[in-house]
């Protein structure tokens, strides 16, 4: 699984080091560069020692089972093919691709998080998500860099943030399960 | 030459930096107030000084009723907080290092809420908001109990994810304006979209517009995507409840309400405003209902939020110049009354040493004080005149009234149940026997009662000068 997402950021990065210098644009490379190092290698790498730190290999709990998940993915990628080759009409055909893919592999994302009902593995669905953004503004031919180092930024923000929440979760309920928290409802019902 | 606009976003960026590294809480919590006061000393005279337009940033008659309400609440928030923060030292719910990281925090958010209002740059605003958005999760898990932690973890789920679509959304819009503006920082530039509006892909602008009502639309808390917020509002310190309610969903609204003015630009693409006020609707009439099963006092007021949210948006949904004035004096009105309200709840909550509704009785016997300025909080948020809140629901009522008279029935049905459910809470709350402990309030109460007294104020005569600037704001809107 972080595995999987350590393949896909890497993927990215090539992907937006081809469009940086096939469009020839130089400053797509730092983008590339930050898709590469932090989420190809350091947050895969961190995410590895605190699941081996927790011990917490066999917990992955599913909602749904593979094969409807599996089936309900199928279905949301091909949603997101044809929602965008309907509405962007007007777009250069490789564009048009990309903001596909980048839904797909939101919507995907998304999907994770729901699916799976475990801290660490909602945390490597949200940054799916986040790669999927990034596609999809680098397929966005121009848009300006500014944007791409921030998102980068706040990817890198949000780690530290869930990075303390599973720790604490852990402190206080002895496991990364969320359904331990539901049963917390702090209005009683 | 440094501007205001720069100000009021450079001060609380400053002085988060210099209050990190100020020991003891209360020379923090008099940095803090001090800082604040410095922003919204910056924010009025953004008022009274020339609108701005550059390439990153932008204040006009629009979004300036936004900084306003922001410094001002900001700045009330930062004065209720020193004095019910030393309170949490004493009895030994914070310990003082987290004091100072409170304090840090709390301005870095004041600063990014700004930077999101300022910008002139659809991506800046998402940074801000966002920013804002992480930095709430930390403040909202402060406590460290498991509740506190488990609403953080929601609150962190759910906006993020809302965030994230919001950012989609914010590429598309991109993407829409690039073959009116071409590539590169200008399809970015809010007043340039603007002006380019009706040149964009309405297709991708539907799209668009999808992404970010329901990505945004979770930071307001619109109905099927308010699950975080009574949550958050309820297990973080109570100054945080203050500013999630009065300022953050503004916020996010804000930046809703700039991309409905472009996508209204644009006649081709779909009309955001019956999207709106369905929305509106389902979460005002939601809430009203769920605001009865409530048992934590500080969830109540979160529902009653999401109430007047909803509200909000039904009356910007409706437009024209009338309801969106109407609907900014209600955001404005919203904001004053329900930090304050929230300002005594804390004061309540330190009181009873409890936040469930059953535990606190007979506060008109035990703090006759408090309980006369909460009763008329509580009922200003209810509508009761001569409170402000009153003269704007009563706009929103009748200018929907006259327009689409069966439409107008069910804001006005949603409004009574969620009068009645309050009404009933504040008897509970009031009179009885009084039970359970009875501490002195240490907390200062001059935040409350001067928000009270701007929304009475407000009430009873709005300076024709306030009448004219909302109208020009609400022109904008369109």
């Amino acid at each position: 699984m972080l595995n999987a997402f350590a393949a896909q950021s890497i993927t990215l990065a090539l992907a937006v080091a081809w469009a940086a210098w096939s469009d020839d644009r130089p400053d797509l490379f730092i983008t590339a560069l930050i898709a590469l190092t932090l989420k190809g290698i350091v947050i895969p790498v961190a995410l590895h020692r605190t699941v081996a730190r927790l011990g917490i290999h066999r917990e992955v709990e599913k909602v749904v089972g593979v094969g409807a998940a599996l089936m309900v993915g199928l279905a949301l990628t091909g949603l997101a093919q044809a929602l965008v080759l309907k509405v962007a009409t007007g777009m250069a055909s490789h564009a048009r691709e990309d903001l596909a893919l980048a839904l797909a592999i939101i919507l995907l994302g998304f999907l994770m998080m729901i699916v799976r009902r475990n801290a660490v593995t909602q945390v490597v669905g949200f940054m799916s998500m986040e790669n999927g953004l990034i596609l999809a503004a680098t397929g966005a031919r121009g848009m300006p860099l500014v944007v791409e180092v921030s998102v980068a930024f706040s990817v890198l923000i949000s780690l530290f943030v869930f990075a303390v929440f599973v720790f604490r979760i852990r402190e206080r309920f002895d496991t990364v399960d969320l359904e331990a928290l539901d049963r917390m409802r702090g209005d009683g019902r | 030459m440094i501007h205001a606009y720069q100000l009021v976003v450079l001060i609380p960026y400053a002085a988060a930096l210099i209050l990190v590294a100020v020991p003891g809480y209360r020379v923090g919590a008099a940095a803090n107030v001090a800082a604040a006061a410095a922003t919204f000393a910056a924010g009025l005279w953004l008022v009274v000084g020339e609108g701005v337009v550059s390439d990153y940033a932008i204040v006009d008659e629009f979004n300036i009723v936004f900084i306003a309400i922001n410094t001002l609440v900001g700045f009330t928030t930062a004065l209720f907080s020193a004095s019910y923060i030393g309170h949490e030292i004493e009895t030994g719910r914070l310990s003082p290092s987290f004091v100072r990281f409170y304090h840090a925090m709390f301005q870095a958010m004041m600063g990014s809420m700004n930077l999101s209002l300022i910008a002139n740059n659809i991506g800046v605003m998402w940074v801000g908001l966002e920013l804002a958005t992480l930095i709430t999760v930390v403040m909202v898990g402060l406590y460290r109990t498991p509740q506190a932690i488990e609403a953080a973890w929601k609150y962190f789920i759910l906006a993020s994810v809302g965030i994230s679509l919001a950012f989609f959304g914010t590429i598309l819009i991109y993407l829409a304006g690039q073959p009116a503006l071409g590539e590169g920082v200008p399809a970015m530039t809010w007043s340039l979209l603007q002006a380019a509006a009706a040149r964009m892909d309405p297709a991708i602008l539907d799209l668009a517009f999808i992404f970010l009502l329901i990505g945004y639309g979770t930071k307001v808390g619109l109905a099927p995507l308010h699950a975080w917020l009574p949550d958050a509002h309820a297990e973080g310190p109570t100054p945080i409840s203050a500013v999630l309610s009065g300022l953050l969903l503004n916020v996010a609204l804000y930046a809703l309400l700039r991309f409905k003015m472009l996508v209204a630009g644009q006649p081709a693409a779909l009309d955001p405003g019956p999207v709106m006020v369905v929305m509106g609707l389902v979460s005002l009439i939601f809430a009203a209902f769920m605001l009865y099963q409530r048992r934590d006092i500080k969830r109540l007021f979160a529902y009653s939020s999401i109430e007047h949210m909803g509200l909000i948006v039904f009356a910007f949904g409706m437009g024209g110049p009338l309801a969106n004035f109407a609907g900014l004096l209600h955001m404005a009105m919203h904001s004053l009354t329900k930090s304050g309200i929230f300002f005594a709840v804390g004061h309540i909550a330190q009181a009873k040493g409890t936040q469930r509704i059953a535990e606190i009785r007979g506060l008109s016997v035990t703090h006759p004080r408090l309980a006369v300025v909460f009763a008329l909080a509580v009922l200003a948020i209810c509508g009761m005149p001569p409170f402000g809140v009153f003269t704007s629901e009563f706009l929103i009522l009748t200018t929907t009234f006259a327009r689409e008279p069966w439409l107008a029935l069910l804001p006005a049905f949603g409004l009574l149940i969620g009068f009645g459910a309050l009404l009933m809470r504040l008897q509970d709350t009031m009179f009885g026997e009084p039970v359970g402990p009875a501490h002195r309030v240490s907390a200062s109460s001059v935040p409350m009662v001067l928000h009270l007294l701007l929304v009475l104020a407000a009430g009873i005569f709005l300076p024709p000068v306030l009448v004219a600037w909302f109208q020009r704001a609400a022109e904008l809107l369109g």
